[in-house]
């Protein structure tokens, strides 16, 4: 658009608009990865989301089971009812495909969760450290490197075990989930801290935010309002790589079966239920959810790595 | 006259030490550098008052110090007859306080890129839970900008805008006194032009006394109507620019006006000045422009000038006449 | 008449961008010859520094050379590639740019990277290369030079940094120096010593300068000819004292008029209406006539009258009756 169609335009653009005219959405709609694995991802969430409308059946309504149908293979009727299966059923009848469909939602509740709490944690402190320094941050930041010497995995499943302590026996089920972000979630605020006190430092040396303290704002304005948006991009890449890999987590500990418990199964208790049955020659029942995980993992994954080369080329 | 600003002894150490770890490995004291050292001046109300120096003389961090941004380490900051360090009644230097605004150098870090230009003029006022309907339209109209321009986003303008804009969110507040720390520097000469034309034509309608802190001895020479030169944190010179720039006083001074390169010197060929800026953390003994100094004398290397009165400025230096 | 050591023909540099082809340079020619230093003057976005790093052939990617020639010695380099302008950059064409520490190599000492250039581009021995470096720092005026030649560039202040970065630029005897901004990032004391040691040393070895720079004083006192750019154009091009003190484009007139000094004893400086067009949104005909005080109806259609020794790129430059 010209310049003097600008000036001339009263009302002041949306964020849409601006968005839509941004350099950023330009690159996305000219990168091929960016689109397909955005569409991929777009598509998991939405079945996952839409599950009860989309699934066939609900797999975890016992009335709806029936034993009979079970271990059918894949598109394959079943010799007593003669159901057929989009991907088979497992030991106990239930559809592999409604199983599929739920437990993603579990895997992206626990694995969004995870990283929102990491995000909201990790910029709290980082904030602080960059912003204040001195005490705050000599505390902060050594603990996050003491915590990186331990692998992520290594502490979720730490503090997991203590959690599950503490819960009494009757609420364990329930509380496996919420137990499982927030060992998932402490295990990875550490590099939020890390990229939020880096742009903090930058920004606060920058002559804006002096203009900011000489009015008089206070400390908090200042990082919430003046600091905080600007140090947002790489927040955002780094998130959308950590929630790949916190569904890998997520599925890690599951598989090990130390988290999502089988009445609340995710897809990395399907795979954990599913590798039982591997060489029995009942495959699709690990084969699946198996699959599913790695569609999940690498679009978002890719997805990530786009946002990366194009919010910030610096930190590549 | 009556002085709206009055700076006495102004000194500000900064601790630039290693950390406590590495200083007991390598066995080396604290480092401490003194940025202002002693530095006394007064600014009439209405006026133009302004210090040049090279890098490291100190000048941004009077005038940082001076708006509140540091604080001194010792001296007196006093403005409309109110001691900032030292007034009891917080309601007092608060209302002092938002009568000082400044305008940076870089005007691309000094808006913050995530804001509307609307939003930017306006925080002065609105963070008070002021008043702010069409304030920044007027304002933008005042520094000559569109009032259209409000809804935008500083990536939007140029440098020269940016500066207007800088000016409009230092207008915001009704200020008596901008500081304005190389206002011109980062932008190209038409648009310093412009800027500092913008900058007298606001200071007869508003009645806006300014401290001006550049390193460009022509703006000053347009712009000001007392000059302090410093010196590695410490004022040598000072008078009204008329003196300064025909009989300058001060060894440096001089040194610092022949080396300016001029629009007139054709293939000039002037002894470019000898050595460097001397490192603060360890400033030479006695004047600290002697080293450089071609005139100087024993007592120059053992004696800190003291600051008097000569002709119609003041001058530190032992042998100034 | 003897060749030019740098010749520049028409010279365009293009930039494909989402919004179309912005030409940051767009037909430019110079000549600089032996021992002469060019001044090219112009404001942030004239396309100055683009037109210094196409000659170097360092223009970034998407940024190319889309037209004109470029000649060094009577040799035509701008169809160079890779290796052979690498080679030609260190041999004939030395750099100094703004910032000192871009040209210098943090890891190595001063010595080290002095010898390495020599031993790279000129036939001579390892110790007879050490020698020279002692030599070449001595000659920029480092004290105490065979002590500081084993120090790391971060161990100089920025003053003799920028002398280490000339005493590179020119120890493999190069026939041009092209000099970006060379002392923006100094103070004051510190750039006339920086602009006389330049002046010097290429009057002594009869090295052409191309002097890249805002600063219209430092292109009075150092410069030959002079170059003023505006909007990737040329729109002047003589003899310094010709263009500075009677400048015939209106632009050249504005720019020198704004300066604080010019306007002496003024209460106002003088202004030149707007700014500089942006690159996406070039004006049609003349780049300056949205904002020229003599504006003519052709000026906003017509392509610019060919440009020449001291002449102007302008339908109705000033002092009209000394243009034929």
């Amino acid at each position: 658009m010209s310049d003097a169609q600008m000036t001339t335009r009263a009302k002041d653009k949306s964020r849409w608009e601006r968005f839509r005219e941004s350099d950023f959405f330009y690159a996305f709609k000219r990168s091929p990865i960016a689109l397909v694995s955005f569409t991929v991802v777009c598509i998991l969430v939405l079945s996952a989301v839409f599950a009860p409308l989309i699934a066939p059946t609900n797999p975890f309504d016992p009335a709806s089971l029936n034993l009979m149908n079970g271990f059918t293979a894949p598109m394959e009727p079943n010799a007593f009812t003669q159901e057929t299966f989009l991907m088979g059923t497992d030991d106990q009848g239930r559809d592999v495909f409604s199983t599929i469909l739920y437990g993603m939602r579990i895997s992206l509740f626990v694995g969004v969760s995870a990283v929102l709490f990491a995000m909201v944690l990790g910029i709290i402190l980082g904030l602080i450290a960059g912003y204040f320094g001195g005490w705050a941050e000599t505390i902060i930041m050594r603990f996050a490197d003491v915590q990186l010497t331990f692998p992520s995995i290594l502490v979720a499943m730490l503090i997991f075990g203590i959690a599950k302590g503490f819960t009494p026996v009757e609420y364990r089920d329930q509380m496996a989930i919420w137990v499982l972000i927030l060992a998932i979630g402490l295990s990875d605020w550490v590099q939020f801290a890390r990229v939020v006190r880096g742009a903090t430092l930058v920004e606060k040396s920058k002559d804006y935010v002096a203009a900011a303290r000489l009015i008089g704002r206070s400390p908090w304005a200042i990082m919430i309002k003046h600091i905080l948006p600007n140090a947002l991009s790489p927040v955002l890449v780094i998130a959308t790589i950590s929630l790949a890999l916190a569904i890998i987590a997520e599925a890690t500990l599951s598989f090990l079966g130390v988290g999502a418990p089988p009445t609340q199964p995710s897809l990395g208790t399907l795979i954990r239920i599913g590798q039982g049955f591997l060489f029995s020659g009942e495959w699709w029942i690990l084969f699946f959810p198996a699959c599913t995980l790695l569609a999940l993992a690498l679009s978002v994954n890719l997805l990530g790595d786009w946002l990366r080369d194009a919010l910030n080329p610096r930190l590549r | 006259m009556n002085a709206y600003v009055t700076i006495k002894a102004l000194t500000r150490v900064f601790d630039v030490s290693k950390p406590w770890l590495n200083r007991i490995l390598e066995r080396r004291g604290k480092a401490l550098l003194t940025a202002v050292s002693n530095v006394d001046f007064q600014i009439e109300e209405r006026t133009t008052y302004a210090l040049v120096g090279e890098s490291g003389s100190g000048k941004s961090t009077i005038g940082r110090m001076l708006v509140g941004l540091l604080d001194p380490s010792e001296g007196d900051v006093q403005v409309d007859g109110v001691n900032l360090a030292t007034e009891a009644d917080a309601a007092k230097v608060a209302k002092v306080r938002s009568h000082i605004q400044m305008i940076f150098q870089d005007p691309y870090a000094s808006l913050n890129p995530r804001w509307r230009v609307r939003d930017i003029i306006a925080e002065p006022v609105a963070s008070k839970g002021g008043e702010t309907e069409g304030l920044a339209e007027r304002l933008l109209e005042q520094v000559g900008l569109h009032p259209s321009d409000a809804g935008k986003f500083p990536h939007e303008f140029s440098g020269g805008q940016r500066q207007r804009i800088c000016i409009a969110r230092a207008l915001a507040s009704e200020p008596r006194l901008i500081v304005c720390d190389e206002p011109t520097s980062a932008l190209d000469v038409s648009v310093q032009a412009q800027v500092l034309n913008l900058m007298s034509d606001l200071k007869e309608e508003l009645g806006l006394t300014y401290l001006l802190i550049t390193h460009d001895l022509t703006v000053v020479r347009h712009m000001a109507d007392r000059i302090g030169v410093l010196y590695l944190g410490r004022l040598v010179e000072e008078a009204d620019p008329q003196s300064l720039f025909d009989a300058p006083k001060h060894p440096y001074t001089q040194m610092l006006l022949d080396a300016a390169p001029r629009m007139d010197g054709f293939g000039r060929e002037v002894p470019p000045p000898q050595g460097e800026i001397p490192d603060p953390i360890d400033p030479p003994s006695g004047c600290a422009f002697h080293p450089r100094c071609p005139i100087a004398e024993d007592i120059c290397r053992q004696e800190r000038p003291e600051m008097k009165a000569l002709g119609k400025g003041r001058v530190a230096c032992h042998l100034a006449r | 008449m003897t060749t030019p050591v740098l010749s520049i023909r028409n010279l365009s540099v293009e930039i494909p961008t989402r919004q179309g082809i912005v030409k940051p340079v767009d037909g430019v020619s110079y000549d600089i010859s032996e021992g002469e230093i060019l001044g090219v003057v112009g404001e942030s976005g004239a396309g100055k520094s683009m037109a210094g790093n196409a000659v170097i052939g360092l223009l970034n990617a998407p940024a190319h050379i889309s037209g004109g020639e470029i000649w060094l010695n009577g040799v035509r380099i701008d169809p160079l590639k890779g290796e052979e302008m690498r080679k030609l950059r260190g041999k004939e064409i030395g750099m100094i740019f703004q910032d000192p520490l871009t040209s210098l190599n943090p890891l190595l000492t001063v010595g080290d990277q002095l010898a390495e250039t020599m031993l790279t581009h000129l036939p001579i021995s390892r110790k007879e290369a050490a020698e020279r470096a002692v030599a070449a720092l001595e000659e920029v005026g480092i004290p105490g030079a065979a002590e500081r030649i084993d120090s790391y560039p971060h161990e100089f202040s920025g003053g003799m940094r920028q002398r280490v970065v000339i005493a590179l630029a020119l120890c493999a005897e190069p026939s041009l120096v092209i000099a970006d901004e060379p002392t923006t990032a100094l103070d004051v004391s510190v750039q006339a010593q920086i602009i006389s040691l330049l002046k010097r040393l290429c009057r002594e070895r009869g090295t052409a300068v191309m002097l890249i720079t805002h600063d219209m004083g430092v292109i009075a006192e150092a410069a030959d000819r002079v170059a003023v750019m505006y909007a990737g154009r040329l729109a002047e091009l003589g003899n310094v004292r010709d263009v500075l003190t009677q400048p015939r484009h209106p632009y050249t007139h504005g720019l020198m008029a704004s300066t604080p000094l010019a306007s002496e004893g003024q209460k106002r400086l003088h202004q030149i209406p707007g700014a500089m067009p942006r690159l996406q949104h070039m004006p049609n005909g003349c780049a300056f006539h949205p904002r020229c005080p003599k504006v003519q109806k052709r000026c906003s259609h017509d392509p610019l009258p060919p440009m020449a020794e001291g002449r102007a790129a302008c339908w109705s430059p000033l002092l009209a009756e000394a243009v034929e």
